[in-house]
């Protein structure tokens, strides 16, 4: 089993990392939903 | 972490049981993706946020790690990820988010 089926997926992106956006294109085609995605500045 | 994003993942953990949350993250340091990690595991580290003596035990990954990019689409990967991992310090990232997962994560 996948380990992100059935599971509820929070994303936090880095503005200077990867963005919280990015991270949601890539986790849309893994399976699992997504209840929550940000992007911050870890500064 | 900030305060608004703790108070966030505080109440997704609340709503929908922490075993059923997985948290993906996108740091551009070891460093930075730790203390990410540890907030929504032991407790926010700095004692600034909602999470503060908070150990939800949340599982938690960083996009870059294998057992997340091996789930991904290749192709969607590489085209927003590709770029960013090639810049990214991904070994010093994978062991700062293995030590804090071993230590601290509930549900793996």
């Amino acid at each position: 089993m996948s380990l992100l089926e059935n599971k509820k997926i929070i994303i936090i992106g880095d503005r200077d990392g990867i963005p919280g956006q990015a991270i949601e294109e890539c986790v849309k085609t893994a399976g699992g939903e997504i209840v929550f995605s940000s992007t911050e500045c870890f500064v | 972490m900030d305060l608004e994003n703790q108070k966030r993942v505080k109440e997704f953990a609340e709503k929908y049981g922490p075993e059923n949350i997985v948290v993906i993250l996108g740091a551009a340091e070891g460093e930075a993706a730790g203390l990410a990690a540890e907030t929504v595991t032991n407790g926010d580290p700095t004692f600034a946020g909602p999470l503060t003596g908070v150990q939800l035990g949340l599982s938690v990954f960083h996009i870059c790690e294998p057992e997340i990019k091996e789930l991904v689409d290749e192709s969607v990967y590489d085209e927003q990820v590709g770029m960013m991992e090639m810049v990214l310090d991904v070994d010093d990232i994978i062991s700062e988010m293995t030590a804090i997962r071993e230590e601290f994560s509930k549900y793996l």
